[in-house]
């Protein structure tokens, strides 16, 4: 396992600080990274970027952005700028764990899905091939109601609903790699089944791994801030983009556009960074592959 | 795709979801008041609740297969289908306008992009297709709303259609209904209620159009019979137009797939723009627990995405001459 790792992080290393990688590839990854690690080091550094408090009245209620307050004040004179910050923490603790947990669930079982194949494989590829096909968002919502309201509860409905993407991944490649000779070789020498699949199957889906890591962090992003805009995620007053966005609903008529574009702002600039380094990650893979 | 074992996984998954994950349906619904407990079960009892759950599946199958999605947990008696029904239309509607302008916006670009290959243009082109993908649609919707409702006046801000117009409805898709009814009061203001959620859901779903039309047209451009085309000498537009057919021809297969997302989209755009369709209906139903009407909505989008993938096969086999069914 601790190989696996490390050799995972080398590979991302070489991806992303290259010699060898090429321009579109490398930029996109960067731009990406540079998104994604800002907001990382905001969710980090809250309290130093902020004197106020997310859930406290800093001010008179609907002021316009000002050197006081750079986002604005809300109804509730809750200070935007505050909430942003902090809110970057909610978002990133529920993908980041929702995105573990699908990958966990998705990546074993494509592995032995797709070696053994079989009637489980095709049993198991027709409810993935179901989930897939559905609207991600119409069933995380109902995970959701199911599982009550909550940010761990909405990091596990977003979990299940990208299992398919990991295992149908995973699956397809396993069925070409598994023909190849090393593979052979190494039924032949009588290596455990389990070993030639984590040992010598695995580190060679790490790249596509990655790719897929970043683009379902993408929508990963956009689901939370989807869910929490309904309401099915953490609940007030714990900052958050998606619920901060929905009460700026209320307050369009009225013009106060500060509620609305900012915490709109932070989620795609998000999901743009995650999708940046998917792309840029993939146009690498496809090089290689040339 | 297989429809019908698709939409029944489904059918089974919500199902375990809504019933057998914790959490009592009929208490959340009530909230945790002193309900005495032989009410409860009176309530229960009506729902259907008391049986085995391997006889509330197959009951429910039965009457979903029979058009009938049974009845509402927290308004007593009200039927989820005629609820569906209604609110149907619009969900379509919003739907295939949604359809129509990615599909204009991501074909343009993308055969722009492929005819001026490599340019400034091309990659302005893409980025705008990566961009407008991780757009959040409820937030893209409420700055339309803002520029062109608030600031500018040009639109109305939501909603499906001015109430004053006095439209009479006959098969509840408005646009289609007031000019039917030659209503032209009504055809405009159903039309200006649309083109803001319509731009926010097209826009959004156009980026992958962009991206397959520009691969797909370049390898056709590259191809052997666009080379002998050009031997033969016939005119560059004629051969454009020739290789632009071609190209279309995933387009189709990439909309049916997409149709899901579609959906999904529809369910934040009805949301954030007030439009009384299932994707309101689902979020309001969510709020206040109703299990069979959200069970409804779940097996409702199943279905369409199944009978959408079927109808795209059809269209494939016209636009390729060489599949015949």
């Amino acid at each position: 396992m601790v190989e696996i790792l490390s050799k995972a992080l080398t590979r991302i290393l070489s991806t992303i600080i290259p010699s060898r990688v090429s321009g579109r590839g490398r930029a996109l990854v960067y731009a990406g990274l540079a998104i994604v690690l800002a907001i990382v080091f905001m969710a980090i550094a809250a309290p130093l970027l902020t004197p106020y408090d997310p859930t406290r009245r800093a001010g008179r209620s609907f002021q316009p952005p000002s050197w006081e307050h750079p986002f604005g004040t809300n109804n509730l004179g809750y200070d935007m700028w505050a909430r942003t910050v902090y809110g970057a923490r909610t978002v990133l603790i529920v993908v980041f764990l929702s995105i573990v947990l699908s990958m966990a669930m998705g990546v074993p079982l494509g592995l032995f899905s797709g070696y053994y194949g079989g009637r489980i494989d095709r049993a198991l590829s027709m409810l993935m091939d179901a989930i897939y096909a559905f609207p991600s968002l119409v069933l995380a919502i109902s995970l959701a109601v199911a599982l009550g309201p909550s940010l761990f509860n909405a990091a596990i409905a977003i979990a299940v609903v990208y299992v398919p993407t990991y295992f149908r991944m995973v699956r397809g490649q396993v069925l070409s790699i598994k023909e190849e000779l090393f593979v052979e070789v190494a039924r032949a020498l009588g290596i455990p089944t389990s070993r030639i699949i984590f040992r010598h199957i695995l580190p060679h889906l790490i790249p596509t791994i990655m790719v897929v890591f970043s683009l379902s962090a993408a929508d990963a992003v956009l689901t939370e801030a989807a869910l929490s805009y309904l309401g099915l995620s953490v609940q007030p007053p714990t900052p958050d983009w998606g619920y901060d966005l929905y009460k700026g609903k209320g307050f369009v008529l009225s013009g106060y556009w500060w509620l609305i574009f900012f915490p709109g702002l932070m989620i795609t600039l998000l999901a743009t960074g995650f999708a940046l380094i998917g792309e840029g990650l993939s146009e690498q893979i496809r090089r290689e592959r040339l | 795709m297989l429809i019908v074992p698709t939409v029944l996984i489904l059918y089974t998954l919500v199902f375990i979801v809504l019933r057998i994950l914790p959490g009592d349906p009929v208490l959340a619904v009530l909230g945790t008041k002193n309900i005495p407990p032989e009410q409860l079960e009176q309530i229960r009892h009506n729902l259907g609740l008391d049986k085995p759950y391997i006889v509330q599946y197959f009951e429910y199958l039965w009457n979903v297969l029979h058009g009938d999605f049974g009845t509402s947990m927290v308004i007593s008696g009200r039927s989820i289908t005629a609820d569906l029904l209604e609110r149907l239309p619009a969900t379509v509607e919003l739907a295939i306008a949604g359809l129509i302008v990615s599909l204009a916006i991501g074909i343009t670009t993308g055969f722009i992009a492929a005819t001026k290959r490599d340019t400034k243009l091309d990659l302005g082109l893409r980025v705008f297709g990566s961009v407008t993908y991780t757009l959040f649609i409820p937030w893209l919707g409420l700055m339309f709303q803002l520029i062109f409702a608030v600031w500018l006046r040009w639109l109305p801000a939501s909603g499906r259609i001015d109430p004053d117009v006095g439209l009479e409805t006959v098969t509840g898709f408005y646009i289609l209904d007031s000019i039917i009814t030659g209503n032209m009061e009504a055809f405009r203001s159903a039309l200006s209620h649309m083109i803001l959620p319509a731009l926010t859901l097209g826009l959004v779903l156009s980026g992958p159009y962009t991206r397959l039309v520009r691969t797909n047209l370049v390898k056709a451009l590259e191809s052997n019979y666009v080379l002998a085309y050009h031997a033969r000498g016939v005119r560059g537009s004629r051969i454009l137009l020739h290789a632009f057919r071609n190209a279309l021809i995933p387009v189709v297969t990439y909309a049916g797939l997409q149709f899901a997302l579609l959906l999904g989209g529809a369910v934040l755009t009805e949301t954030t723009f007030d439009w009384p369709g299932i994707g309101t209906y689902l979020v309001e139903k969510v709020s206040y627990r109703d299990y069979p009407a959200i069970q409804a909505v779940v097996i409702v989008f199943a279905f369409f995405v199944g009978v959408i993938s079927l109808i795209v096969d059809l269209i494939y086999a016209l636009l390729d001459p060489r599949i015949r069914y």
